[in-house]
């Protein structure tokens, strides 16, 4: 299925030398890159089925040069495309053959660090492991760990308002962040938050954390940074079917036990992951759960007791606790090993990311595995089973032809069942190109006029990473329309006092 | 204050109305159960949108930590609702009752999540718009959109949940929303110590939220005001409180490392469960400044800032605005209660605010102070033509709560 992008602007292109030139003065020195070959890395993320060269790559370094591009391709209507390490698996850094790739990685500089108010203020390149290893000596570290953390970037992370496996207890992005500089497409700086918590007009962070990249460009942001807790332990629990998985899960939850970490996998996981990690995983399971608790160990051993209670309770068949770090992090290795672990038995693996209210698994998985039998390829799941995130992996082999096709129906029929059963198209991979088409499956017309006509607000042209979460690109004058008929309002049933 | 109520049963009713108001160029003023409506500018309006009639929960289910209620239900019942189930809205959201010299209790939940309400648990557990995860709203345009869904985790789409709390019914009329239920502690404990300095209090705060001790709050309450809440009273000086939630064994724990670390700064006491929870509802509620109080003809205002700029700002208002203060979020916010006076301190408490990062809000003051002076936080140039164009985006022509927060928005 592919996805159309906005046609390319002819007099743009044209203009290519002027433009380049143009950037070259605000950017001097190595910021700007036009030769094809200089620009080959940028032309996709991690989303590789799609490729687009961008007309030109531009690495400022200053909020100030950034400033300057945006308001030069503001007046010029010159397209636009952010990108900070170009981690996203739905496309949102995927260039434009007409637009400006503006590249944040330059911005990558630690401003302050601020432990007695418990934030730290960074530039947008940073990565989002490198955050916590800035405060790691004292003790604390960023919360939100997406599994790309060694290399994806806090700019992208609010962009993209990535989660990780600890959002249950500790929040996405959005519920870690607190302020940022943000410059807007017509040039102009503002800064929304601070080291002071909640926003003092509209939660303007709140919407432009992920906005996927469609509404500003970050250039410095404040996050909260939290103490690690004393100590974390995790118990490996193995089930012989998945509703036995799925209940543990919910009755944990039920007896008011909020994990750090909950992640199940099913078979074929487990056995990737095992055949990859040796982490010494059961095999002749249907689902394992690792249920890791943090905190105080006093709390962390008297919670983990009750939760191999729970899944004594709930038909487990195997239950391990870890006695070390070494075993916890043994548990985890081979699931976060789960990615790669698939990439070995199969030439190509597409990652869906669907979130689904969690009572609901069971009957995903099963439908899952029908829709695996009428596609002909093989999936894998892992699932985030504190919040519902559900991440199945599609197993299928790029040469053989028609197999990515297959695979990109088989996932956009996850998805819809995703949201059929209460749940949604996106857990924390975001929309991008990926899901595009798939919106009006959760959103009707009118929510997504609304959504754009917000994005009108930042952005009245449609400079800004077009051809990204919207289906159809409306224009902000048409979307602006109002129709009221005077004539039509007579509404006698409304109570009137 | 208006002439016409209009009253609307359901989502449809809510449409028409809006529309009624856009084809007659209706200002409306939007409200719960009124509550709140003695808070923001004060400005003038044509109409009623009352939405106490919108009320219900939708959909209660505990073991998915969810719950969805039409936006005109008694925040009390939810809460209530929640309780029996085990659970709690863990942004320990306030009530206004004391402060605006209403009956307590009387808001509903969408005046919780448009005030973008929280409590002294803010510092660990968010605010309102960390646990709204969805809604179906109608905008100014008179048009029904919904954002979000039931679940935590969710990246599709633009997060409007976030943009309408803390929005004050000004883009949008919110008609049913979606909130996180989360498991209530099993036990809960509070350490204080006693007769410190604003200064050295913001210190050992910053201390305790730095440490194992992982409390769910705390907050300094200078002498004169802690004589205001019967609970800490009899200390006979400031207090500086710490709660810790959880289970028996781990508050056991973290009590002991709370205390280790408290102890250089003097004595320290302790209350458990029922005390406990009453005196941080009187800090939650700021009681001390409850309106038919001894702080009740002062005006209120609410200022955030950076923890550690917390005594600061409180000495500069004390000093130089004869204010009482109280100090919740480890410093990061205070609550300060002016001598009655024309434009309420607001050039000063603005002139204050100005010299850290920061906001401040004008909660409590007649009418028509409150048309006299910005209530809320004036914005720089670009940020205020950005808040603009947004509550255009969503109302044009200004029909929904127009200038409760400044003048046009």
């Amino acid at each position: 299925m592919p996805v159309v992008m906005p046609q390319s602007d002819d007099a743009v292109l044209a203009r290519r030398a002027e433009i380049v030139a143009a950037l070259a003065r605000i950017v001097p020195g190595e910021g700007v890159i036009a030769s094809e070959q200089a620009m080959r890395p940028y032309e996709s993320d991690g989303l590789t089925a799609y490729r687009q060269l961008p007309m030109v790559v531009v690495l400022p370094e200053t909020t100030e040069q950034v400033a300057a591009i945006l308001a030069y391709c503001h007046r010029e209507g010159v397209k636009v495309v952010p990108r900070g390490a170009g981690t996203s698996l739905s496309g949102g850094a995927l260039p434009l053959g007409d637009g400006v790739l503006l590249g944040m990685a330059k911005f990558n500089r630690i401003r302050a660090i601020d432990f007695a108010n418990r934030v730290a203020v960074v530039e947008p390149g940073v990565t989002n492991l490198a955050v916590s290893q800035a405060v790691e000596h004292a003790g604390f570290y960023y919360a939100p760990d997406p599994s790309s953390q060694i290399a994806c970037t806090i700019g992208g992370n609010v962009a993209e308002n990535s989660g990780g496996v600890h959002c249950l207890k500790y929040g996405m992005t959005t519920n870690n962040v607190l302020g940022c500089e943000l410059v807007l497409m017509n040039g102009e700086i503002v800064r929304l938050g601070g080291s002071h918590l909640d926003a003092a007009g509209y939660d303007l962070l709140g919407v432009v954390t992920g906005s996927e990249g469609l509404l500003g460009v970050v250039t410095e942001v404040t996050v909260r940074i939290l103490k690690k807790p004393e100590c974390a332990r995790a118990a490996l629990v193995g089930f012989a079917t998945s509703e036995d998985g799925g209940e543990c899960v919910a009755r944990i939850i039920g007896a008011g036990i909020i994990p750090g970490g909950m992640e199940m996998m099913d078979r074929p996981a487990i056995h990737a992951a095992e055949e990859f990690a040796h982490a010494g995983y059961p095999l002749d399971v249907e689902a394992l759960l690792i249920v890791e608790l943090d905190g105080s160990r006093a709390e962390v051993d008297h919670l983990l007791d009750r939760v191999q209670e729970i899944a004594r309770e709930c038909r487990a068949v195997t239950c391990r606790v870890s006695n070390s770090e070494e075993e916890r992090l043994a548990f985890w290795a081979g699931r976060k090993a789960a990615f790669p672990a698939v990439g070995r038995i199969s030439p190509d693996y597409y990652c869906m990311d669907g979130t689904i209210p969690r009572a609901k698994l069971p009957l995903v998985l099963r439908r899952i595995q029908e829709l695996s039998a009428k596609y002909a390829l093989r999936v894998a799941n892992v699932f985030h089973a504190g919040d519902g995130n559900l991440h199945p992996l599609i197993l299928y082999d790029a040469n053989k032809p028609g197999e990515l096709e297959r695979a990109e129906e088989f996932g956009a029929d996850i998805l819809r069942l995703c949201v059929e059963v209460g749940g949604v198209l996106t857990g924390e991979h975001g929309v991008g190109v990926e899901k595009r088409d798939l919106m009006p499956a959760m959103f009707s017309e009118a929510d997504l006029n609304q959504q754009q006509r917000l994005k009108c607000a930042f952005d009245e042209q449609g400079l800004l990473n077009p051809g990204k979460v919207f289906p159809t690109l409306h224009r902000c004058a048409e979307l602006g329309r109002m129709h009221v008929h005077a004539g039509r309002v007579a509404f006698p049933d409304l109570p009137r006092f | 204050m208006s002439d016409e109520i209009l009253k609307p049963r359901d989502q449809a009713e809510v449409e028409d109305a809006v529309r009624w108001a856009l084809a007659g160029g209706t200002a409306l003023e939007v409200i719960g159960r009124g509550s709140k409506r003695a808070i923001g500018r004060a400005a003038q309006w044509n109409a009623t949108l009352d939405l106490a009639g919108l009320a219900g929960v939708t959909l209660c289910e505990p073991a998915e930590l969810v719950l969805s209620a039409k936006t005109g239900t008694p925040l009390a019942e939810i809460e209530t609702l929640v309780a029996a189930n085990g659970q709690e809205l863990a942004f320990e959201p306030m009530d206004y009752g004391p402060l605006l010299g209403i009956a307590a209790a009387a808001g509903t939940i969408g005046g919780a999540l448009a005030a973008n309400l929280s409590g002294p648990r803010r510092i660990k557990a968010g605010a309102a718009r960390d646990h709204f995860l969805g809604v179906s709203a109608v905008s100014g345009r008179g048009e029904t959109f919904k954002s979000g869904g039931r679940v935590v985790k969710n990246v599709t789409g633009y997060d409007l949940c976030k943009l309408l709390a803390g929005s004050w019914g000004t883009l949008a009329v919110m008609t049913e929303v979606t909130i996180k239920t989360l498991p209530r502690a099993e036990c809960e404990e509070t350490v204080f110590a006693l007769n410190l300095d604003d200064a050295t209090a913001v210190k050992a705060m910053a201390a305790a939220t730095g440490s194992f001790a992982d409390v769910s709050a705390a907050a300094h309450v200078p002498a004169a005001v802690a004589a205001r809440i019967p609970q800490i009273a009899a200390a006979g000086g400031a207090v500086t409180a710490f709660r810790l939630e959880g289970v028996a064994p781990s508050i056991a724990h973290r009590k002991g490392v709370l205390e280790k670390l408290l102890a250089p700064f003097g004595a320290l006491d302790s209350l458990r469960e029922a005390p406990s929870r009453d005196l941080w509802r009187a800090i939650r509620d700021v009681t001390p400044f409850a309106a038919g109080g001894p702080a009740g003809e002062r005006y209120v205002w609410r200022l955030a800032t950076a923890p550690s700029r917390g005594a600061d700002v409180g000495r500069s208002l004390a000093e130089r605005a004869h204010a009482e203060v109280l100090y919740d979020w480890a410093g990061g916010l205070i609550w300060a209660a002016l001598p009655p006076t024309g434009d309420a301190g607001a050039s000063l408490v603005r002139s204050i605010v100005a010299a850290v990062v920061g906001h401040a809000t004008l909660i409590r003051a007649p009418a028509a102070v409150r048309a006299a002076v910005e209530v809320f936080q004036p914005e720089a140039a670009a940020l205020a033509a950005l808040t603009r164009r947004v509550r255009e985006s969503f109302d044009p022509r200004g029909v929904l709560n127009a200038g409760r927060m400044w003048a046009g928005v």
